[in-house]
């Protein structure tokens, strides 16, 4: 192909050349953040319920403490207290071979194991690394706003009968989501830029993409400045869609 | 008497600080009583043990037999035959009136959506505010608040109401339509019981009033004799004081 100056330096032959890996980069990008916001907003979700967890009476009391809440905060503790990179390394060449193994794995051994670890071996790490990660950051946003909500609401929805399970599910959780969504749309961003770094241990998405462009002509302003656009453009819709829920589920709210 | 309310000898520490120090009382079917005392007194903790709100540190506190604070005790079906009004109100803020008055009969129930909103709307017309069914709180008075408030709370259709304070953050002209409500309420024949500082309304409309202090029952009688010929000197500067 015939280089195609754009502004007499900038290479855009290149990039329409890789055209079809930045679109696979994108898709693998969109991909992760996707399956990692549902699933860590879950895990988030649980999460942030078992640091809140507390009962009146023995035996629930005792298992609130050691079974829920001493979990839950040490788990909460570790993720947001180490680097996502180190993480994604320990989940990829420590954690996961002790569970996906040709020869021993604690899960899954022998032929099985051999296929996943090469096809989606990455993948997998890196979702689990970035979910269980996102969910410790989701679970505080998730206590946060449990806390943030009035006592006099459970109590009203608590005195009408209603178990404490309807009370969280109907009164305490649509309110406090409310306030939730700024944090929420925050950590979504951050998920989706953090997605990057599983490029490390060899995903090919949008980072690994302009990476593989970059060693190939050993020019970087092109295919960096290319996915810096994409992560920019992702970011916007991003922050723009939280703001629409904002708006639509702010009714009712005198703050 | 059909007796719906037995305290037993209850006491309620919060830390090292007794609030309620030993109450017996009895509260029959029908009655209204109002549950007076100057401010630290215990009254609101009181009303706050009968439908198990707050935790008991000693003593006990019966329901129409069945006792509160029992671990065995499906305090949930309790609370739903025991409705309460708060000094707050606590509408349901991003709910609507009709949303806030039907979200428990649907959820803990089990009514249909066309009963539980019917019963709503014949609620809204008991309170008056039947043209505020599908605003928001925000959107309504405090004294139209606490209104929806007691309709929420009969919507479950329960035996016993409890209020507390329900009209002291409201403003002077609001107490009277929130107050009306109530009297209207204890002349259907609701066992009711109010903490209150409306002398007026109950003198007017309790059957018994209680006068609370220190975490104790200091005095109680018909309004008349309490109000008029108080026998505690505690009692005498209380009401002096307020009245």
């Amino acid at each position: 192909m015939e280089p195609i100056l754009w502004f007499g330096w900038f290479r855009a032959d290149i990039i329409a050349e890789y055209a079809m890996l930045f679109w696979r980069g994108l898709q693998m990008t969109v991909t992760v953040t996707v399956i990692c916001i549902v699933q860590g907003t879950a895990l988030g979700l649980a999460v942030g319920m078992a640091r809140l967890a507390e009962a009146r009476h023995s035996p629930a009391r005792q298992l609130c403490t050691y079974a829920l809440r001493w979990p839950s905060t040490v788990y909460v503790s570790f993720f947001r207290g180490t680097p996502l990179f180190v993480q994604i390394l320990l989940i990829h060449f420590a954690v996961l071979p002790l569970f996906v193994n040709p020869a021993d794995g604690l899960l899954i051994s022998g032929e099985l194991a051999r296929s996943l670890k090469q096809n989606y071996g990455a993948f997998l790490s890196g979702v689990i690394a970035l979910t269980l990660n996102a969910g410790a950051y989701i679970s505080e946003i998730f206590r946060a706003g449990i806390q943030s909500i009035d006592r006099g609401q459970s109590e009203a929805a608590r005195s009408l009968g209603m178990s404490y399970r309807r009370t969280m599910f109907h009164v305490i959780l649509p309110q406090a989501f409310r306030r939730m969504l700024p944090p929420l749309g925050n950590n979504a961003i951050a998920l989706l830029k953090d997605s990057s770094l599983i490029s490390a241990i060899g995903l090919a998405e949008l980072a690994y993409a302009a990476r593989t462009v970059a060693g190939a002509y050993s020019r970087y302003w092109e295919p960096y400045l290319v996915i810096s656009l994409m992560y920019w453009v992702m970011t916007l819709g991003l922050a723009y869609a939280v703001r629409r829920l904002e708006a639509r589920y702010g009714r009712g709210d005198t703050r | 008497m059909d007796e719906v309310i037995r305290v037993k000898g209850l006491e309620k520490r919060f830390g090292d600080l007794p609030v309620l120090r030993g109450i017996d009382c009895a509260i029959a079917a029908s009655e209204v009583v109002c549950v007076i005392g100057p401010s630290g007194s215990g009254k609101s903790t009181l009303l706050r043990c009968l439908n198990g709100l707050e935790d008991a540190s000693g003593g006990e506190v019966f329901v129409r037999g069945v006792s509160v604070h029992d671990n065995r005790t499906d305090v949930d079906a309790l609370r739903s035959e025991i409705g309460m009004v708060f000094q707050r109100f606590n509408l349901f803020p991003h709910k609507t009136v009709l949303e806030n008055i039907t979200l428990a009969p649907l959820s803990v129930r089990g009514l249909g959506l066309a009963e539980a909103r019917e019963r709503a709307r014949q609620l809204l017309v008991k309170v008056d505010l039947l043209d505020k069914i599908d605003a928001y709180p925000n959107q309504l008075s405090g004294g139209q608040q606490q209104r929806v408030a007691i309709a929420r709370a009969l919507a479950m259709q329960p035996q016993i109401m409890l209020f507390d304070e329900p009209t002291s953050p409201l403003d002077p002209e609001m107490v009277g339509e929130v107050l009306t409500v109530m009297q209207a309420l204890a002349e259907e024949g609701m066992t009711m019981v109010v903490v209150t500082h409306e002398m007026g309304f109950a003198r007017q409309v309790a059957d018994r009033v209680v006068f609370l202090d220190e975490g104790l029952i200091v005095e109680e009688g018909a309004p008349a004799d309490l109000f008029d010929r108080p026998q505690h000197e505690r009692t005498q500067r209380f009401l002096r004081n307020v009245l």
